[in-house]
């Protein structure tokens, strides 16, 4: 599907496509549940290890969720572990921004949170799949309290500039009638004897049926206003109380609108395996990670050291690297083994003696731009206004999506929503602006959907992962062509050194990824360390 | 990631970029969502300013970070031939992402005679849509 707007009706062939995305996957995973497959990613418990030399020393460099994870462990298995680390803070890209926080970009924009006290914005991961199973059980060891992150809300606000005349519409409304008109057309096409050759006689009754309740048809198997559809896409006047208590239905929109809008793309979307319910988020802010990590090994940390060559040979690692909160000092810090988490689009500038398999891979992987924007409003007048509470509005704009909070919900006072967050295109627009830009683009853009925008503003911050001086962008970018040739090198142990982080995963993008890249690195460390490999 | 690159060059190819915006969607290469639109870029100015400046920065001198950096355009020795550029912006090179599918030649031909006569460069050598046949990269999408 090139173009999200077709200028003409859909074939059945391109409607049949439709149904596939949006019922297939649903179909599909319940089918693979019943089985017992659909377990989660690849986290199998966390690893056993243990029996490590007396003095083995690992050098683990970053302080994110894979370097902390990775010291944790190899801690556990007796290893003697430094963690050095270029920032001031640690967590890496698992960051939560406040009131009072700054944030300094490379091009030497700054910018000064303002938020009120007890609101935040997550700039970088900000929602965790129930399957991620790995940082699940680490957040329960470390004692990071949980929330349901809400992903889905049938009564957030679907918007296309080129679709119902550029007024965004409810999702219930457009899911509904989607679901209503596409189950209509495939009954008239059963009905019409169009899919016996097919499908099964009882197959075709079977699917009959489904599309009966599935698309909330009436008895006659049609899709129109009346109680049956307004109990999907909401009612013209609601069901009330008392004499006039009756309610008036609605009307469905025209099929022809539904399907040229372009808008099912956010059905689809909330039925990726990574965007399923239920969905989670750390009470108070993602960095509640960050800081459960650093709990466990704080005391291995050290902050604002600059690496800038990591040295190998038969008898062990040398890091050199500049102590930035000391003068510039520069210093060197010796292990038997080192695990490298330094994000690819650094390390593959840093001087690092590794095999040139693994320099090659090491620059072959590119990362994302992304920019989010946290935006401070005076009250929560989505919630207040239009009874949205949590979940997502989706647009055609550059801001792609704004995002309310999942927690505080009904609060009075100020609240941060995500007002922007963007890949591709729209970040590298917005990135190349200067944060005030930013602020105004996606106010003006924020207006379509919600017209209160501008008056009840208060403040707002903008966070572009490509100008971030330690990652150099937002995530990996693998290609089939780059995952066939590099990722077991990448990957592979090379002699004293191993890299872990979301680029060492096929979770890549995801604190999931760091974890599980993480396991699979110390593990591969200590077999090596222990003379097994 | 690739998916969505992919889905602009075919909208691209198709002529139905002009000056409106370009819906992008379906990409999700992380815990993203759908790209927005994509504006017109009619010439290498419009091409630096919309991608390129994000990280070279407006003044084209790029910008430091932690032991690496964005390197600069301005006064970059690198950009003598006109290829190397080309080549870059087409495939990519280490942390920088391939705009094979973003940019057509077109672009790609003015994004690059753009650089080469602005931030004090001077040459007088000009990039054709020839001299780049054959450097798009084949790539394809990982399946998400």
């Amino acid at each position: 599907m090139p173009h999200a707007h077709p200028p003409t009706a859909p074939t059945r062939r391109q409607l049949l496509t439709r149904i596939g995305t949006l019922a297939g996957s649903a179909a599909l995973y319940q089918a693979m549940t019943s089985l017992g497959h659909a377990m989660g990613t690849d986290f199998r418990g966390p690893p056993q290890l243990s029996g490590a030399k007396p003095g083995t020393r690992v050098l683990v460099l970053g302080a994110g969720l894979a370097g902390m994870l990775s010291a944790y462990e190899l801690r556990k298995a007796g290893y003697k572990v430094q963690i050095l680390e270029f920032q001031s803070r640690s967590g890496g890209r698992n960051i939560s921004l406040r009131g009072g926080d700054t944030i300094r970009e490379m091009g030497g924009a700054t910018q000064k949170v303002g938020f009120a006290s007890g609101n935040y914005i997550n700039p970088g991961p900000w929602r965790i799949p129930y399957h991620h199973q790995g940082l699940l059980h680490y957040c329960q060891e470390f004692g990071v309290q949980l929330e349901p992150f809400i992903e889905l809300n049938h009564n957030s606000w679907l918007h296309s500039t080129d679709a119902f005349g550029g007024k965004a519409v409810r999702y219930r409304e457009l899911a509904s009638d989607f679901n209503g008109f596409t189950a209509e057309l495939l009954t008239k096409a059963i009905d019409q004897h169009k899919l016996d050759e097919l499908v099964s006689e009882d197959e075709r009754a079977h699917l009959r049926q489904a599309m009966h309740s599935w698309g909330a048809l009436n008895k006659d198997m049609a899709y129109t206003k009346g109680n049956t559809s307004s109990l999907r896409r909401g009612f013209e006047k609601p069901q009330g109380g008392g004499v006039d208590g009756a309610p008036v239905p609605s009307a469905p929109f025209a099929r022809k609108d539904v399907m040229q809008s372009g808008l099912w793309n956010w059905m689809a979307f909330h039925e990726r395996l990574d965007m399923q319910t239920t969905m989670f988020q750390p009470v108070g802010g993602m960095d509640q990670i960050g800081k459960g990590f650093t709990r466990q090994v704080k005391d291995l940390i050290t902050l604002n050291c600059k690496v800038s060559s990591i040295h190998q040979d038969d008898q062990g690692v040398t890091v050199t690297y500049t102590d930035t909160a000391h003068g510039d000092t520069v210093r060197q810090a010796q292990a038997d083994y080192c695990v490298c988490t330094i994000p690819l689009p650094v390390l593959s500038q840093l001087d690092v003696q590794v095999t040139g398999g693994l320099k090659a891979a090491i620059a072959a992987v590119p990362y994302a731009s992304s920019v989010k924007m946290g935006m401070e409003f005076k009250r929560r007048f989505w919630e207040q206004d239009d009874q949205i509470y949590g979940g997502i509005s989706f647009t055609d704009q550059q801001i792609s999506q704004i995002s309310y909070p999942s927690n505080g919900i009904f609060s009075k006072g100020p609240a941060v929503l995500l007002g922007g967050y963007m890949f591709g295109p729209a970040a590298y627009d917005f990135a190349g602006m200067t944060p005030e830009e930013r602020i105004e683009r996606a106010l003006k853009q924020g207006m379509a959907i919600h017209p209160q925008y501008r008056k009840e503003f208060s403040n707002g911050i903008s966070f572009a992962w490509s100008r971030v001086p330690w990652t150099l962008g937002c995530c990996s970018m693998w290609t089939e062509e780059a995952r066939k040739t590099h990722y077991k090198t990448l990957c592979t142990m090379d002699n004293r050194l191993v890299l872990a982080g979301e680029h060492a995963s096929y979770v890549g993008c995801w604190q999931e990824g760091a974890i599980l890249s993480a396991l699979a690195a110390v593990t591969s460390l200590h077999k090596r360390a222990l003379g097994a490999a | 990631m690739r998916k969505f690159l992919l889905l602009t060059s075919l909208v691209v190819t198709a002529g139905l970029v002009t000056t409106s915006l370009t819906p992008v969607v379906g990409h999700a290469d992380s815990a993203s969502a759908v790209d927005g639109k994509m504006q017109a870029l009619p010439d290498g100015e419009a091409v630096y300013h919309h991608v390129c400046q994000s990280c070279h920065m407006p003044d084209g001198k790029g910008a430091v970070g932690a032991g690496a950096r964005f390197p600069a355009l301005a006064g970059n020795p690198k950009l003598q031939s006109a290829d190397y550029p080309a080549y870059v912006v087409l495939n990519g090179h280490g942390g920088m992402p391939w705009f094979s599918g973003l940019l057509n030649d077109q672009q790609v031909v003015n994004v690059v005679n753009y650089i080469r006569t602005h931030f004090g460069n001077h040459y007088t050598d000009t990039l054709k849509l020839e001299d780049i046949s054959g450097m798009r990269p084949q790539l394809s999408a990982e399946e998400e």
